[in-house]
């Protein structure tokens, strides 16, 4: 690079406290800018295709009793300061009728693989650019969602797979009532639904979801109720096309304690009623322990371990949930929240190619610094990524410990 | 509700009245008044004397120019515009109601036509470009409604009338009838259709003008609301991607976009002073321009109450369109 293009780099903004600052010249960013473009635009064509044969995207589950598997998922953004890895290789089923909880700290791509599913990632930036994600309707057929074509897709959205999100504030479209937002979704996908029938299934909804009131709020707009009800109604509307799976991202995070509690005993509720799964996104572990069969942590657009909750909780592996754990305040203390770790988290637009975890792990070791750690197996449903119990790491850890020992003699 | 109009009804008269003074004030300020530019030749040529030219100025009520005289003067004018009565206009000998009323309707009819049209072409271009963004379309409309917001309209009247009257002389040039022809008096349809071909140009480069703010007006307001929540929410009920923009988005973008398009309904009738003076349409614009220039103080008057009036009313019509098209808002 010319001494030019060095005098012209511009700082990048947010990455200053980040061990690896990112400078751009206006040349480089430009150049990103038009690659980006061409590879949006090839991302786009792809999904608007129309007419698309059936078997393009038909394809087979891993295991049948899944409703869902993310298979080595990447979506990446492509913003003007370069490539966002923001989900980068995950890989986790959701099996049917089962609560998959995913945790992770803020930023660590947990909405963004959800959305993924739903095809929902903003475009044109964010795009699924490897991997591949299966889902299986209830007739046992089975979706290549990545390949699925945007017209198709919206046959799954709401009715199969729908969303309740963190903002029950924001979330509702604040000028249309309750009644008519709820009715849309059964009339869009329920077949030779009158109003009148729409209007039927909506109250039975509210009703379902243990609103007290239910014509009133059938008629009311959204700004006229409180948040817990707006997320009662959000979930009332989740479920009324009886859905296979609901995502549930944050769905009490902006809610407080007392209502919290009693949206997720709805959400277990309904989810046995309903007899479908739940992905359910949040930063609350006493939320996790107490609704979650499985679960996945994640850390910066990875899976760093997953497990049965009784694996995660009380064998975990991963020194990152190892100190997620401890960080867990125990008993009933309601803020459950994720404790801050020290250090950072990395540049997500120039990831290392070793663990993303060095810099903040305590048993950090040479090995650690060279190659992105392998997944290793503790049980068929256990596993983390980490180099302390394979191979040379673990070479080193046998070895510290005999030292350990010799010291102590 | 009612409260909260009568109130800001009763505001708005405060408004009106310190704009009132402080026009008075400015206008009878202005250097050389009315007499001064009526007189100047024949004062020069020996025709009147200066005891005449005074004797006309009192004759006006314009001789006495110091303070307290001017409060006099407007006391008077506050008075009989109480009454109702906006006095005569000196420029056109006729009272300043009867020149208003004659010469809005024109001025109204430029500006409506060119206001439907700013919405008809503004609204779709900003919402296709906002659905667009960053394409090619949405830059090339951008660039589009930057120079139409930038140009100033004495430029690009004259690039027009240069282009489309002179050069290709497609258009008429000026004015609202043409000259030489003759019409039979029964020939409505013609005479209709003539002043209609005149007023084409005029009634394109107002909307050009406007047109642009429009359009990146609505592109701003489609981009927040397509940017919120409820948005990702109804694109996750598995609606289509048209009723998510036209019926959730739009939907949501139409408020502010009413609200302010209501507000400018009043000014319509208030002229476009600039581009009917290029064009020589005599409208409200026009004629209010030749008063202001002669110093014809009871016109000047009685034209910026009438703008303040219909300012004043604009503001009510959009706190009522407010009310109307977003169900959050209860004023009080
Ligand atoms: N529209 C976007 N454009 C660019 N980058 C994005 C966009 N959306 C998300 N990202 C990036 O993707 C990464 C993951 O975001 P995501 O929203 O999935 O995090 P999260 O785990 O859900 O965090 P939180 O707990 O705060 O909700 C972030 O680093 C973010 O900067
Ligand atoms: S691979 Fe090494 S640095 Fe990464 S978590 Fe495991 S021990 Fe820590
Ligand atoms: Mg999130």
């Amino acid at each position: 690079m010319g001494l030019l293009d060095m005098l012209k780099r511009r700082k990048v903004e947010g990455t200053e406290d980040l061990d690896n600052t990112m400078y751009l010249t206006l040349r480089e960013e430009r150049r990103i800018s038009r690659e980006n473009r061409k590879i949006m635009k090839q991302y786009e064509r792809e999904k608007n295709r129309k007419n698309v044969p059936e078997e393009e995207y038909l394809t087979q589950m891993r295991d049948p009793s899944n409703v869902v598997e993310f298979d080595n998922l990447h979506t990446y953004f492509f913003t003007d300061l370069g490539t966002v890895k923001s989900v980068n290789g995950v890989t986790f089923d959701i099996p049917q009728g089962k609560i998959v909880g995913v945790v992770g700290e803020s930023g660590c791509g947990k909405s963004v693989t959800s959305l993924s599913l739903m095809q929902l990632v903003q475009a044109p930036q964010g795009q699924i650019v490897e991997g591949s994600i299966r889902y299986q309707d209830i007739n046992g057929k089975c979706y290549e969602i990545t390949k699925m074509p945007r017209d198709k897709m919206l046959e799954i959205r709401g009715k199969e797979i729908s969303m309740i999100f963190q903002e029950p504030m924001t979330s509702l479209n604040p000028v249309f009532k309750i009644g008519e937002q709820m009715d849309e979704v059964v009339l869009l996908h329920t077949k030779g639904a009158t109003s009148e029938s729409a209007k039927a299934r909506s109250i039975e909804m509210l009703n379902l979801v243990g609103i007290a009131d239910v014509e009133k709020v059938y008629n009311s707009y959204p700004h006229e109720l409180s948040g817990g009800m707006r997320q009662r109604v959000m979930i009332a509307m989740a479920l009324s096309c009886d859905p296979r799976l609901i995502i549930a991202d944050e769905p009490t995070t902006a809610l407080d304690v007392t209502i919290q509690a009693q949206i997720l005993e709805l959400l277990r509720d309904v989810k046995d009623k309903i007899n479908g799964s739940i992905m359910l996104i949040t930063h609350d572990l006493g939320v996790i322990a107490e609704m979650a069969d499985y679960v996945v942590v994640m850390y910066a657009g990875r899976i760093i371990e997953q497990g049965t909750v009784r694996e995660i909780f009380h064998n975990p592996k991963h020194p990152y949930t190892i100190g997620l754990m401890k960080s867990k305040p125990s008993g009933d203390t309601k803020d459950n929240r994720l404790y801050s770790i020290r250090g950072q988290v990395p540049n997500p637009i120039n990831m290392p190619d070793y663990c993303y975890f060095c810099n903040r792990c305590d048993y950090a070791m040479n090995v650690c610094w060279k190659e992105y750690p392998d997944i290793v197996e503790f049980s068929e449903s256990h596993s983390a990524a980490c180099h302390l119990y394979y191979g040379e790491g673990l070479e080193e850890q046998k070895k510290r410990r005999v030292e350990v020992e010799n010291n102590g003699n | 509700m009612w409260k909260y109009f009568l109130r800001r009804i009763a505001l708005s008269l405060l408004i009106l009245l310190g704009v009132s003074a402080l026009i008075y004030l400015l206008s009878m300020l202005m250097p050389a008044d009315y007499i001064d530019n009526q007189t100047a030749a024949a004062l020069q040529s020996g025709a009147m004397t200066m005891e005449d030219v005074q004797r006309l100025k009192e004759l006006y009520g314009l001789a006495d120019k110091s303070f307290t005289g001017i409060i006099k003067s407007y006391m008077a004018w506050l008075t009989s515009t109480m009454k109702g009565d906006l006095g005569y206009s000196f420029l056109y000998g006729k009272p300043v109601t009867a020149v208003l009323s004659d010469y809005i309707w024109i001025s109204f009819a430029i500006a409506f036509i060119s206001y439907l049209l700013q919405i008809i072409i503004g609204i779709p271009m900003g919402i296709k470009a906002s659905v667009n963004q960053y394409s090619a379309y949405d830059y090339t409309v951008s660039v589009f409604a930057m120079m139409g917001t930038a140009l100033p309209s004495f430029f690009l009247s004259a690039l027009f009338m240069n282009v489309f009257a002179i050069r290709l002389g497609i258009l008429p040039l000026q004015g609202l009838t043409t000259a030489t022809k003759i019409f039979a008096k029964d020939a409505h349809l013609q005479i209709f259709f003539d002043k209609a071909w005149h007023l084409v140009m005029p009634i394109s480069v107002l909307t050009l003008l406007s047109v642009g703010g429009t359009m990146r007006f609505t592109r701003t307001n489609m981009l927040e609301v397509l940017g919120s929540d409820y948005i990702r929410t109804a694109r996750a009920k598995g609606l289509s991607e048209p009723v998510v923009v036209y019926k959730h988005a739009f939907r949501n973008t139409m408020i502010p976009l009413v609200t302010s398009l209501s507000g400018m309904l009043p000014g319509l009738f208030g002229g476009a002073m600039i581009t009917e003076t290029v064009f020589a349409i005599p409208g409200i614009g026009y004629m209010a321009l030749r008063a202001t220039q002669q110093g014809d103080i009871p016109f000047i008057m009685g034209y910026n109450m009438f703008l303040s009036i219909l300012t004043v009313a604009g503001m009510l019509i959009s706190d009522i369109m407010y009310m109307v098209v977003d169900p959050r808002v209860k004023l009080s």
